[in-house]
C-alpha cells in the first residue's frame, strides 16, 4: 500500500484529517439511520388506536441505569483518549477498561429488561411498541457492539501500532470516542423516546 | 496472483473486480428479460431452447408459471439497478477514475474499499441463491410493497438480507468517495478545476450516503415483520384468501413506501448523475473544446442532488395522499426538471462550434444525448398528479424510465468503457465492432421501448403476465408484444461483438499510446502500469479540466498538469 497523505495530519486546506472526515460522513448516515427508525416510531405511534403507557411495560429504573452506564462509559473513553494524549498509557488502559466494562454492563441490564418483557409477554409481535422497543434497542445494542469491539481492539490485538506509529494510534482513539459519544446520544434520544414519553 | 487479483486493496484492481461482476450481473438481469419478453410475446407457449432450465416448479414443460414470472421480474429490477447499474457506474468508474483523475495515490481507506467489494459481491450472491430457496426468489417487485412482500415466501427474506449487504457497502464506498475527494486532491487541484465526472460522483456519493440508510431500515423493519411477527408494515383485519390474518397489526404499508422511495428517488439520480459526468468528459475531449457552462453545471447538479431528496412521493399519487402533500411534490418534481434541463443543454452546447472526432465513445455519447431526452421528457406527465393518475402502473411508466437508463445510462456507460479501456488495458477496443455494438443496439433499444409508451398509453397494465392477452384495453397494442420480444433477441445478439471486443483486445487490440484521445485530465497523464508499492508523487495541477483549442497553445489541448501559464 502507498502512503495515503493526511491520514493522521490534518489537510491545511480542509482543516481535517481523512478519518475524522471519514467517521462524521458515517455518523450522518447513522442519523439516516435511526432518524428513519424514530420516524417509523412517529409515524405508527401517531396513526395507532391506543397507545400503552410506556413506562408500565418497560422498567424505568433499568432505563435510568443503562443511561448512568452509558454517560460513564463515554466520559471514560474521553478520559482515556486525553491520558494518551499526554502520555499517560496506563492511565489509557485503565479508562479503556472502564469503558469496556461499563459498556458491557449496559448490554448486561438491556438482556435483563428484554427478558423481563418476554418473560411478560411482551414479545416483539404482542404490539406495535414492544415491536419498535426491540427493534431501537436492538439497532442500538448492536452499534455499542461494534464501538466494544473497536475499542477491545485498539487496547488489545491493535496495540502494537501504539509503539510503531503512536500519532496514528492516538488519532483512531480519538475517533473512535467521537462514535462512543455519538453511540450514548442515540441512547439518550431513545431513552426519551421509549421510557419517558 | 490471488493475493494481488482477489484481496488487493488497490483501488484500480478494486473497480475493476466491481466491473467484472457488475457486468456479469447485468448479464444475468438481462437473460431474465429475455424469458419475460418471449412469455409476454408468446403466453403459454414453452420457451424455445432454455424451457426446459427452470424444473418442474418454474416452467412444467417449458411454460412459465405466474409465480415464477413474477420473481423474474422482481428480479430483473433488483439485478439491474441494485447489483448492475449503480456498481457499474459508482462502484467500477468511480475506484477506477476518481483517484486518478485527481492525482492520488488510492482511495482515502483501500481496505475499507475492498470490504465495500465483498459485502457487494456478498450480496449479490445472496440475491442469485435465492432462486433455489423454497418459493424461488423474491416475487414481490423490487420494490418490495408490504403487505405482500411480508407475507412472501422465503425468497423475500433473501432479498432483505441481499439488500442488507448492498446497502452496507454502498455507505461504506460513499464515505471512501467523499473523503477522497475531499482530502486528496492533488496540489494545485481547486475544486473548479475538477473535472466534470468527479463532481458527479461527489454528488453521487452524497445521494447514497444519505438516501441508502432510511433503505437500511425499512429493510430492518419488514426483517422484523416477516421474522419476528411485528406489525410495523400489516394493517389491522387483512384479509388474506377470504380470511382475516391473525397478526397484531396496527402498522402502516404507506410507512414502507415512503421510507422505500425516499432512497429510490435519489437512486435515480444516482443511476444518471455518474453517466453524465462520463458524456461530459466524452464530449469536451471529442469536440475538442471546453465544456459550455461548466460551473453552472456543477451547480446545476448540486442543486439537482439536493431536490432529490424531497420528490420521493410522486411514486405515490395513487396512495391517496392529501391535496396540499401532493401539490408539494408536484411542485418540487417539475423545479427539479431544471437543473437536468441546464445539464443536458450545456452538454449539447458544448457541441456547437467543435471540431467534433466521431470515435465509438463519442458516438454513445452522442446518442445519449437524445435517449436521455426522450427519458427526461416522457417523464413530465408523470411528474404531475392529474395526468399521472391514468398512466400510473402502465407500460408507459415502464418505457419512460427504461429510455433513462438503458439507452440513457447504459449508453454513457459504454462510452465510458470504450473512452477508458486504453487506459486500463493500454490498447485501444476495435472500432468496427464497436461501431456495430453501437447502431444495433441503438436501433433495437428503441424498437423495445417505444412500443411501451404506445402500450401504456392505450391503458396496458405492466403487470400482465400474459401481455395483456385477456386484457380490453390492450387488443389493439398487443401486436406489439412480438417485435419487443424480436429487439430484445437482437440487443442481445449485437452485445456478442462487445463482448468479443472487451475480452480479445487485451492480446488483439490495437496498442494505444500514453494518451491515445489527446485528452487534458490527470488519468491519461499518470504513468499507465503504477508499481505497487512505489513511493507515490503526486502531480501538480496548473489549470481547468478542459483546456482544449486553446489559442496559441502548441498543440490543441493542454494537459492539467502540464506546466506553463496558469490561467
Amino acid at each position: 500500500m502507498t502512503g495515503i497523505p493526511w491520514a493522521v495530519e490534518r489537510r491545511p486546506d480542509t482543516g481535517v484529517t481523512n478519518a475524522t472526515l471519514g467517521l462524521w460522513l458515517f455518523l450522518a448516515a447513522e442519523v439516516m439511520f435511526f432518524g428513519s427508525l424514530v420516524s417509523a416510531y412517529a409515524l405508527l405511534r401517531s396513526g395507532a388506536d391506543g397507545w400503552p403507557v410506556q413506562r408500565e411495560v418497560v422498567r424505568l429504573p433499568l432505563g435510568i441505569l443503562d443511561t448512568l452506564l452509558l454517560l460513564g462509559a463515554t466520559a471514560a473513553t474521553l478520559r482515556a483518549s486525553r491520558a494518551l494524549h499526554t502520555g499517560a498509557t496506563a492511565s489509557y488502559r485503565g479508562w479503556t477498561g472502564a469503558a469496556l466494562a461499563l459498556g458491557a454492563a449496559f448490554l448486561g441490564a438491556s438482556a435483563l429488561e428484554w427478558a423481563g418483557l418476554v418473560a411478560r409477554g411482551q414479545v416483539p409481535s404482542a404490539s406495535l411498541f414492544a415491536g419498535l422497543y426491540f427493534t431501537l434497542t436492538a439497532s442500538h445494542a448492536v452499534h455499542l457492539l461494534g464501538a466494544l469491539a473497536v475499542s477491545g481492539y485498539l487496547l488489545g490485538p491493535g496495540a502494537g501500532l501504539a509503539r510503531l506509529e503512536p500519532a496514528r494510534y492516538a488519532h483512531r482513539i480519538a475517533v473512535t470516542a467521537v462514535y462512543w459519544q455519538f453511540v450514548t446520544a442515540v441512547w439518550l434520544v431513545l431513552v426519551v423516546l421509549l421510557y419517558l414519553l | 496472483m490471488v493475493r494481488k487479483y482477489l484481496f488487493s486493496s488497490d483501488h484500480k484492481v478494486v473497480g475493476l473486480q466491481y466491473a467484472l461482476a457488475s457486468l456479469l450481473f447485468l448479464l444475468v438481469g438481462f437473460g431474465l428479460i429475455l424469458i419475460i419478453r418471449w412469455q409476454l410475446a408468446y403466453p403459454g407457449i414453452p420457451l424455445p431452447l432454455v424451457g426446459g432450465w427452470f424444473g418442474e416448479a418454474n416452467a412444467p414443460g417449458g411454460i412459465v408459471l405466474p409465480e415464477f414470472y413474477n420473481q423474474l421480474s422482481g428480479m430483473h429490477g433488483t439485478i439491474m439497478v441494485f447489483l448492475a447499474v449503480v456498481p457499474l457506474a459508482v462502484g467500477a468508474f468511480g475506484n477506477y477514475l476518481v483517484p486518478l483523475q485527481i492525482g492520488a495515490p488510492d482511495m482515502a481507506f483501500p481496505r475499507l474499499n475492498r470490504a465495500s467489494f465483498q459485502l457487494y459481491l456478498l450480496g449479490g450472491i445472496i440475491m442469485l441463491v435465492s432462486f433455489a430457496a423454497p418459493g424461488g426468489a423474491a416475487g414481490s417487485g423490487w420494490t418490495s410493497y408490504p403487505p405482500l412482500a411480508v407475507l412472501a415466501t422465503e425468497g423475500q427474506t433473501l432479498w432483505l438480507a441481499g439488500m442488507f449487504f448492498v446497502i452496507v457497502s454502498a455507505m461504506l464506498g460513499s464515505v471512501n468517495m467523499i473523503t477522497t475527494i475531499v482530502q486528496l486532491r492533488a496540489p494545485g487541484l481547486t475544486w473548479f478545476r475538477l473535472p466534470f465526472f468527479v463532481w458527479s460522483q461527489l454528488v453521487t456519493a452524497f445521494l447514497l450516503l444519505l438516501a441508502f440508510p432510511p433503505l437500511q431500515a425499512a429493510a430492518v423493519l419488514q426483517g422484523m415483520d416477516r421474522l419476528a411477527g411485528t406489525g410495523f408494515f400489516m394493517p389491522t383485519g387483512l384479509v388474506v384468501g377470504g380470511e382475516v390474518l391473525a397478526r397484531s397489526g396496527g402498522g402502516s404499508p404507506l410507512l414502507w413506501q415512503h421510507l422505500f422511495w425516499f432512497l429510490a428517488h435519489p437512486e435515480v439520480y444516482v443511476l444518471i448523475l455518474p453517466p453524465l459526468g462520463i458524456v461530459a468528459e466524452v464530449l469536451a475531449n471529442n469536440a475538442r473544446k471546453p465544456l459550455w457552462g461548466y460551473r453552472l453545471m456543477v451547480y446545476a447538479i448540486l442543486v439537482l442532488g439536493f431536490l432529490s431528496l424531497i420528490v420521493w412521493a410522486h411514486h405515490m399519487y395513487l396512495t391517496g395522499m392529501s391535496a396540499v402533500l401532493s401539490g408539494f411534490f408536484q411542485a418540487t418534481t417539475l423545479i427539479i426538471s431544471i437543473p437536468s434541463v441546464i445539464v443536458l443543454s450545456s452538454l449539447v452546447l458544448s457541441l456547437h462550434g467543435g471540431s467534433i472526432r466521431f470515435t465509438t465513445p463519442m458516438l454513445f455519447a452522442l446518442a445519449f444525448l437524445p435517449m436521455f431526452g426522450i427519458g427526461g421528457l416522457t417523464g413530465l406527465p408523470l411528474g404531475l398528479a392529474s395526468t399521472d393518475i391514468p398512466l400510473h402502473d402502465t407500460n408507459y411508466v415502464v418505457g419512460h424510465f427504461h429510455y433513462v437508463v438503458a439507452p440513457g445510462t447504459m449508453f454513457a456507460l459504454f462510452a465510458g468503457i470504450y473512452h477508458w479501456y486504453p487506459r486500463v488495458t493500454g490498447r485501444l477496443l476495435d472500432d468496427w465492432l464497436g461501431r456495430v455494438h453501437f447502431a444495433g443496439s441503438l436501433v433495437c433499444m428503441n424498437v423495445i421501448f417505444w412500443p411501451m409508451l404506445v402500450q401504456g398509453l392505450a391503458g396496458v397494465n405492466r403487470r400482465l403476465y400474459d401481455g395483456g392477452l385477456q386484457y380490453a384495453l390492450a387488443q389493439d397494442v398487443l401486436g406489439l408484444n412480438v417485435p419487443m420480444w424480436l429487439g430484445a433477441v437482437g440487443l442481445g445478439l449485437f452485445q456478442l461483438p462487445f463482448i468479443v471486443n472487451v475480452f480479445g483486445s487485451p492480446w488483439f487490440g490495437r496498442v494505444a499510446g500514453r494518451n491515445p484521445w489527446d485528452a487534458t485530465t490527470l488519468e491519461w497523464s499518470a504513468a499507465p502500469a503504477t508499481v505497487e508499492g512505489a513511493a507515490f508523487q503526486g502531480p501538480q495541477v496548473f489549470r481547468p479540466a478542459y483546456e482544449y483549442s486553446v489559442p496559441g497553445a502548441p498543440h490543441d489541448f493542454l494537459p492539467q498538469d502540464a506546466p506553463g501559464e496558469a490561467r
